[in-house]
């Protein structure tokens, strides 16, 4: 999970409260998605359970917020095997595309409509990242250019769906 | 999605000052290369101060559209108008002029001259309409270091790489301070961290001064410094129909 690991990654620079990690999780991952209380909690409160973190010291007052998590050893073993793993390539095919497209061609309707609209709605996208690129610090112009590289694929397969659609269509309609 | 024009200024666009009118618009283009149609029916138009990616497969008319919408080449029917005026009405000589004055040109290369230095071949354009010879050399070095390479100044085209080479090539387009940028595939021949500054350059350069570019690029990453796109397929251009 990992949600897990990267606050369990936090961790490790030195014990924090709750509300100092869901801080420091937003200020550097959080751009689109800042992580909800709950979160943050349910997780601590996993990672306890499975002995990674331990609580360090509880501060006077009321709620989860007053907790001092520190990380254990096997909390540190943990984020080493995470950084360790490679993560599985996705496959990142449109599958719902894909499935639009055949459906399309199998009543008889415009799959070339199908994929110019994704194709449209893929480079306003694309535009929009270019932009916040334009204004943004290092960080997020690689965070940026991630996004940008995987949606020119999707581009590419567009591309060649789209030159292939009437071939696609003989071969279902056989 | 929510369905809507594909003529409505973009909100980016709209904030750069882009105008409803179109400077440039081209109906029912078609030219033909022998038996070879190149353009079928083409529409295109585009506002001043607009960035518009024109894309499409290999060999489906993006260049030739191009060059019939910068005068180069004539079509067999169909029109161009420019500001209003019809340019294909125009003498070849008046075209041409007009070429100097409002047009930019940035090829993916060949376009430097190889006997002049980076300088030089920027204040080019400048001396032919006409500026002295110091004040075009100094707009030129300032274009130089805009673009971020005016430590090449001194050096002939065929002495520097070929990053640096189409960013004087972005320099010597829009030293002239022209209406129109046409940049085919500029950034064809460049690796993609030098072909992404290129770009930055040149629409961060082309916002500044008001200059509507129209872009012929076959790369996504590229198209998505522009503010919309038109397709070209088999000699036809499609504007897309999302406002983007
Ligand atoms: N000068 C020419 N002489 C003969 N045929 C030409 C000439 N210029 C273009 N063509 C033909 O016209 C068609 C359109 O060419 P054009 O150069 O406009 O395509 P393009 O979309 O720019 O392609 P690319 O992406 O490969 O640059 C092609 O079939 C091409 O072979
Ligand atoms: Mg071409």
């Amino acid at each position: 999970m990992t949600i897990g690991h990267t606050l369990l990654g936090l961790l490790e620079s030195g014990p924090r409260h709750g509300y100092d990690l869901k801080r420091a999780f937003d200020e550097r991952f959080g751009h689109d998605r800042p992580l909800h209380y709950g979160q943050v909690y349910a997780t601590m409160a996993r990672l306890l359970k499975n002995g990674l973190v331990e609580v360090e010291g509880i501060e006077a007052g009321e709620g989860p917020d007053r907790k001092r998590y520190a990380i254990t050893d096997a909390g540190v073993t943990d984020v080493e095997q995470w950084l360790a793993q490679p993560e599985r390539p996705e496959p990142y095919l449109q599958s719902a595309l894909y499935t639009k497209v055949v459906v399309a061609l199998l009543t008889g309707r415009s799959a070339q409509d199908i994929l110019d609209t994704q194709r449209s709605e893929h480079l306003r996208l694309m535009r929009e990242l270019t932009r916040r690129k334009a204004g943004g610090d290092l960080p997020d112009q690689l965070i940026c250019d991630h996004a940008l590289f995987h949606l020119e694929a999707d581009m590419r397969w567009l591309e060649l769906t789209a030159a292939r659609i009437d071939q696609l269509a003989e071969e279902l309609t056989r | 999605m929510t369905p809507t024009t594909p003529t409505a200024p973009t909100a980016h666009a709209a904030n750069r000052g882009v105008t409803d009118a179109p400077l440039l618009a081209a109906a029912g283009l078609h030219k033909s290369y022998g038996a070879t149609p190149a353009l079928a029916g083409a529409d295109f138009e585009i506002r001043g101060g607009e960035i518009v990616a024109v894309m499409g497969p290999s060999g489906s008319g993006k260049s030739t559209l191009l060059h019939c919408l910068a005068g180069i080449v004539s079509p067999e029917a169909g029109t161009v108008h420019y500001q209003g005026q019809e340019l294909t009405a125009l003498s070849d000589a008046r075209r041409s002029a007009l070429r100097r004055s409002d047009f930019g040109f940035v090829f993916q290369f060949g376009q430097l001259v190889p006997e002049l230095t980076c300088l030089e071949n920027v204040a080019l354009p400048l001396r032919l309409a006409g500026t002295r010879r110091r004040e075009a050399e100094a707009r030129a070095a300032e274009w130089l270091q805009r673009l971020e390479v005016a430590d090449v100044a001194a050096k002939r085209p065929g002495e520097v790489s070929g990053g640096q080479g189409q960013r004087v090539a972005i320099a010597r387009a829009l030293a002239p301070r022209p209406r129109v940028v046409f940049a085919d595939e500029p950034t064809g021949a460049l690796d993609s961290l030098n072909g992404e500054r290129a770009m930055q350059l040149l629409t961060a350069a082309a916002r500044d001064t008001g200059a509507a570019v129209v872009l012929v690029t076959h790369e996504v990453r590229v198209a998505a410094y522009s503010d919309r796109e038109v397709v070209v397929r088999d000699g036809r251009a499609t504007t897309s129909a999302v406002a983007l």
